[in-house]
């Protein structure tokens, strides 16, 4: 989408764009939402610092209290958070480069080389998107348990190391982003298809590559039900295996899960807001193009 | 071949022979596109390979499975249309239907407009648009687990929910306990991480508007809820059907919350008390992974398969009809209604 189309769409909504006191209503009723929105977290860092018997007192405690390293050292001694820590970074760090190098380097083939069979392999590509991914759980298991992998990392990793989404996005923005006339130029000097697209695509691919890697570190850091299944071993869990796990097994110990819970969520926080800017303009122009 | 041509001379006029030679040795192949495009085919490859061995083999696996007796180590007893038959007589199965029905119901509704309010709040040229984005989309960034975790805390007998409602005068209400409760429940922890995801994709609609649309309707005369209804909704209907596209999709697969939030200490859960947070998936993998019941739990993803497909295909019905809902006639009808 053009530029100008893009400020000239906040022009005249119907609403708010009037008076000051229109405009002091518009705001209240956004911090009111957003005060929803972050209060959860808010909440969890009281939890996180109080001790179980003050999380249910009435009336409720509702400001931080002094125990949060205390929890977060129970914590510690409880489940072998920094092995799940590891295990969660290597799979989200690994899991999102792959996804980056086969995505992009698929699509800048989908957008910009003709080749027999194409329509029919994108038309492929976009109708495993169909497919849900629960519906493969049983025989997925099956398959690692036959290839080995069950309860290791690479089972993890594998199977999404190249996805449908991240490609067909990663095109839409390639034929938009990547002119042909400097392919051209490219070719005449001589470069082949995979140092053009090292050379020519991957640099003029980066703000998509910035919101892809984002997505993809985000979901895999979080991916729960796979790993729940695939990762049997107790002392080999991902970070949010390893916190269900606590909170199963110690759940009546509200403050210590509360502080396992944070322990978990704040450096995906640090990272999103690292990189908000980018997502979540990319992520809404990709949205549009769906 | 063409890299040699062009690497043996620097000056423009062998590249452009090399050009030439490289469309004459491709033209002069015509038996080898497949040897030609190999890098291409290379390149797209991965993909494909992936998908064959963890996409397309376990659903034709799974197939086969939904046909078998199998507890996932013994032999595997073939038992025809069993587990299917089963499954048709399974009150817990229907019952996980209705659940999930249930809550997507119960989440969609209030989250898709709600998230419109947002998206036009957000879209009145207001100061901090960027600070109220971040804000907003956070809760849909974080662990689903540690949130479920927050979020069952506060639902306890004695949490926060119940203390608010004390505090207004009112009883204790069974969040964790009652029928309708963990429905609420499941809801408000649904509503609250994908509101703001949803009315940042209505934001990026409203913006894609062209301002022209709006001048006609202000040259017009049109009144605000005019210019809403007329102009404005109608050209945010393909981003609403993806909006509700997209939490169909995810709302038939709800999962973590209802695992996390009834986990039995023994790692199981059974969905709570009267099994009434019990959803499709959640079925499955009790069954497959709980009860070691592979055969049914294979059979359970296909019936989930269907639901989507049915679903998918009701979503695509609506797509086509708003779809055709561009000629005069229909327009008119609109105005008509409005009268």
């Amino acid at each position: 989408m053009p530029a100008d189309t893009r400020t000239a769409g906040s022009t005249g909504v119907a609403l708010g764009s009037g008076s000051r006191a229109k405009r002091l209503a518009v705001h209240a009723a956004l911090l009111a939402g957003l005060l929803v929105s972050v209060f959860p977290f808010y909440w969890l860092i009281v939890m996180a610092s109080r001790t179980t018997g003050e999380i249910f007192r009435y009336p409720p405690v509702l400001v931080p209290g002094s125990h949060l390293l205390e929890n977060m050292a129970t914590v510690l001694d409880r489940i072998a958070f920094f092995g799940s820590l590891a295990n969660t970074l290597v799979v989200a760090l690994v899991g999102t480069a792959l996804v980056l190098f086969f995505d992009s380097l698929a699509a800048f083939a989908f957008a910009k080389y003709q080749f027999p069979g194409k329509k029919f392999l994108f038309v492929i590509l976009l109708s495993t998107y169909m497919i849900p991914a629960q519906l493969s759980l049983v025989p997925q298991f099956v398959t690692m348990a036959h290839l080995g992998w069950v309860g290791s990392l690479t089972a993890l990793i594998v199977p999404g190391a190249a996805n449908a989404f991240g490609i067909f996005w990663m095109r839409q923005y390639a034929e938009n982003s990547l002119p042909d006339e400097l392919l051209d130029a490219g070719r005449i000097d001589g470069a082949g298809f995979f140092r053009l697209y090292w050379t020519i695509a991957v640099p003029l691919f980066r703000p998509a590559l910035a919101f892809l890697g984002i997505f993809t570190f985000i979901g895999a850091w979080n991916d729960y039900i796979w790993p729940l299944v695939i990762m049997i071993d107790p002392d080999r869990l991902t970070l949010q295996v390893a916190l269900a796990q606590l909170n199963s097994v110690y759940g009546t110990d509200y403050a210590v899960v509360m502080a396992g819970a944070l322990m978990s969520v704040v450096p995906l926080i640090i990272v999103f807001i690292i990189g908000a800017r980018h997502f979540l303009r990319d992520l809404a122009a990709g949205a549009m193009k769906m | 071949m063409a890299v040699a041509g062009a690497t043996g001379a620097p000056s423009t006029k062998p590249s452009v022979r090399a050009r030439k030679e490289r469309g004459r040795a491709t033209a002069g192949r015509p038996g080898s596109p497949v040897r030609r495009n190999l890098p291409v085919y290379l390149a797209i490859s991965p993909f494909y390979v992936l998908f064959a061995v963890f996409g397309m083999f376990p659903v034709v696996f799974s197939l086969y499975l939904s046909f078998q007796d199998w507890d996932g180590i013994g032999d595997m007893r073939f038992v025809g249309w069993q587990q299917y038959d089963w499954l048709l007589h399974d009150s817990v199965f229907w019952k996980s239907i209705l659940n999930t029905f249930e809550i997507w119901f119960l989440s969609t509704v209030p989250m898709l407009f709600l998230a419109l309010v947002i998206a036009f709040l957000l879209n009145s040229q207001i100061r901090y648009s960027m600070a109220y984005r971040v804000a907003y989309f956070i809760p849909n960034v974080t662990s689903m687990v540690a949130m479920t975790i927050v979020f069952g805390s506060v639902f306890a007998q004695a949490g926060l929910g119940n203390s608010l409602l004390k505090a207004v005068g009112l009883g204790d209400f069974g969040w964790m306990t009652s029928a309708w409760g963990i429905k609420v429940s499941l809801a408000v922890m649904i509503i609250w991480r994908w509101t703001g995801y949803n009315a940042l994709i209505f934001l990026a609609g409203l913006q894609a508007i062209p301002s022209e649309l709006y001048e006609a309707a202000r040259v017009d005369g049109a009144s605000s809820w005019q210019t809403l209804f007329r102009v404005i909704l109608p050209q945010l209907r393909p981003v609403v059907l993806f909006t509700v596209i997209t939490s169909s999709i995810n709302g038939l697969q709800i999962f973590t919350e209802s695992q996390v939030l009834f986990q039995a200490s023994n790692g199981y859960s059974t969905g709570g008390p009267g099994q009434e947070g019990m959803t499709i998936v959640l079925y499955l993998w009790q069954k497959a992974f709980g009860d070691h019941q592979f055969g049914y739990g294979a059979a359970i993803g296909w019936a989930l398969f269907v639901i989507v497909a049915i679903f998918a295909a009701i979503n695509w019905r609506l797509v086509a009809r708003f779809g055709e809902d561009r000629p005069v006639t229909s327009r008119r009808w609109r105005i008509n209604r409005a009268r």
